[in-house]
């Protein structure tokens, strides 16, 4: 079949990986989109910044201070994460009665800062992170490095994980009650600003773990996260915010999409998936998994 | 969603100051007289004309956020490409600048009706990611095509003259011609508004359920004031390409949308004359603090931040406010 398409089997399942992993920061990001979205009705424009934070925050806790990156898996996520509990009780807090549009317009201005003082400080070069797992295996048809590989079994496990406890829990059914009716939970006698607030920490928790995992993959720069939130937005208006899975099966589809497209017409690779997106505004305006309002 | 009219309720606490009254008239007649005798008074006028582009451009996605209720965040690709066609027509084409300005305004016009006609099928912030996301592509394929010059732009766009007639190579002569444009725009923009047309794009923007049991169709009136919207914004960008001599990624960038979503917050979203004083400030705050490298980015940050949480009216809108009060 590769001899017939003209393509090396190697390039083939390379990009094929690389797709899963792109993939797989996809899903990451846009469920924690539609987790923020679902209960604070703000689309979150500094998570590509709170991403960047994750990777600079693992980078920074390895190189100045010399904690290791397996600490940093687990610390720089709450670290950012309880930045964004600061950002969320401070600021966003005081725009939940007003249009939403104020809070992409407030998010979007955060990021400028974030993104800002971080060029400021690191230069707009990449800086290299040390690969925790070095080496990989040859699979006989490819060679899979064990980073790559630990990266999608480890996002895919957070993303199941994700979705059970929204989904299948007593804490997940309480924040579902409270996505639709907020008034009724909170006459529950639940405390639904703190929920709120924890909520955004969550959601920016798992962009900073989604950072902390990309830093050893690509290079560590102030700008990987502007880049990529555009194109998770794209994956988010596809997927629709309503569905915790949809928002990881769009992800990982996509990635591999655009991995393939990178096969077969690498011309087309960086616009791949916003044209998929004009596809499905024209045949599901609702998008795949959303319900139209 | 609580109320029906909180969906597009973005300028709606702005819009009660929108009216003009004898002091927005005189304040637009003040500053008409202004520009028009610049030359007398020693301003530099690659500013002035830069500041009018970006005005123009700012009032074309006003018209939008604050008086349809939808936010655009890709106003970038109307503004950039339109940039890149009029270089290219004026530099290799040998087009004149009017025919180089008008080529990129349909440009941008038939764009905005591919762009608006996508983006209307979402609401509130999802017409906001759409929008975004479509200028990303634009701005991808800017950075593949051929005709763009990839990270150089087309550079040295020559300055030719007007109908064949007018040297342009005069700065001023040249800030005439935008000043020109940029006051043709306004008058459009003002007319739009206060038209039979513009009532119902902000019956729209106010309740658009409501307009839709009224009759409307409301996704007609919607792309309408989006085409007209990016068309003025093709204008803005291909002037900009003629008075630099540059159009480049810069133009085309998200950064760029954003910019002009900052200009509109500051100046008062929903106000005829604030975006006008917000690229005023804008710019002149970038030409301040051009060479203190990333501060311009979290500057720009900050405005966005401080005008969200304290001054949501924008500096036009808050003085037209205070304004009405004193009365």
């Amino acid at each position: 079949m590769f001899e017939l398409l003209g393509i090396p089997p190697q390039a083939f399942f390379g990009q094929l990986l690389l797709g899963l992993i792109n993939g797989a920061f996809y899903a990451l990001l846009s469920l924690g989109l539609a987790v923020i979205f679902g209960l604070l009705n703000v689309i979150n424009f500094t998570h590509g910044a709170q991403y960047m934070m994750g990777a600079f925050g693992a980078w920074m806790l390895l190189n100045w201070l010399g904690i290791p990156f397996w600490v940093s898996l687990a610390a720089v996520p709450i670290l950012v994460g309880a930045s964004g509990i600061v950002l969320e009780r401070l600021l966003l807090r005081h725009l939940y009665h007003l249009d939403h549009l104020y809070g992409l317009l407030l998010t979007f201005g955060l990021a400028l800062i974030i993104e800002g003082l971080y060029r400021q400080q690191f230069g707009s070069s990449g800086q290299p992170f040390v690969n925790p797992i070095p080496g990989g295996t040859n699979l006989g048809f490819m060679f899979l490095p064990h980073y790559r590989a630990f990266i999608i079994v480890f996002s895919l496990v957070v993303c199941l994980g994700t979705w059970y406890m929204i989904e299948r829990t007593k804490l997940g059914s309480y924040l579902r009650a409270a996505t639709e009716r907020p008034d009724l939970v909170q006459a529950f006698g639940v405390n639904v600003p703190r929920m709120i607030t924890l909520t955004y920490g969550f959601g920016v928790g798992l962009a900073a773990l989604a950072g902390v995992l990309a830093a050893p993959a690509y290079q560590v720069s102030p700008q990987m996260g502007s880049n990529l939130i555009i194109v998770v937005f794209a994956v988010v208006v596809i997927g629709g915010m309503g569905s915790i899975m949809g928002s990881i099966i769009t992800g990982f589809g996509l990635g591999v999409i655009e991995g393939l497209t990178k096969v077969f017409y690498p011309e087309a690779s960086n616009t791949v998936i916003f044209v998929i997106m004009v596809i499905v505004l024209m045949l599901k305006p609702a998008g795949l998994f959303g319900k139209q309002k | 969603m609580n109320t029906p009219a909180s969906g597009s309720s973005a300028a709606a606490a702005v819009h009660a100051t929108a009216k003009a009254g004898p002091s927005g008239r005189w304040l637009f007649v003040a500053f008409v007289a202004f520009m028009v005798a610049a030359p007398l008074l020693g301003a530099y006028p690659v500013f002035l004309m830069k500041v009018l582009c970006f005005a123009l451009f700012a009032c074309a996605f006003n018209l939008l956020i604050g008086y349809v209720g939808l936010l655009s965040f890709g106003h970038a690709m109307f503004f950039g490409f339109a940039a890149y066609v009029s270089a290219h027509s004026v530099k290799e084409w040998g087009f004149t600048p009017e025919l180089g300005i008008l080529t990129g305004a349909a440009t941008a016009a038939v764009m905005g009706l591919v762009a608006g006609s996508l983006a209307i099928r979402r609401q509130g912030i999802y017409f906001a990611m759409v929008t975004l996301a479509l200028a990303q592509m634009v701005f991808f394929f800017c950075l593949q095509a051929p005709f763009t010059g990839g990270e150089d732009g087309i550079q040295a766009v020559p300055r030719r003259a007007l109908f064949g007639i007018i040297d342009t190579k005069n700065d001023w002569a040249m800030y005439y011609l935008v000043l020109a444009i940029f006051l043709a725009g306004y008058v459009i923009i003002h007319r739009t508004i206060h038209s039979p047309f513009g009532q119902v794009l902000k019956a729209i923007r106010e309740n658009e359920p409501r307009a839709i049991s009224l009759g409307y169709q409301v996704d007609r009136y919607k792309l309408t004031a989006f085409v007209l919207s990016a068309t003025l914004a093709g204008v803005a960008g291909a002037t900009k390409a003629l008075v630099f001599q540059l159009a480049s990624l810069t133009d085309v960038a998200w950064q760029m949308s954003g910019e002009v979503v900052l200009m509109t917050l500051v100046g008062g979203m929903g106000t005829v004359f604030g975006p006008v004083v917000g690229a005023a400030v804008i710019i002149s705050m970038q030409n301040y603090l051009s060479g203190l490298g990333q501060w311009v980015l979290i500057v720009q940050g900050m405005i966005f931040v401080v005008v969200v949480m304290l001054f949501r009216r924008g500096i036009v809108g808050e003085i037209a406010a205070r304004l009405r009060r004193g009365a």
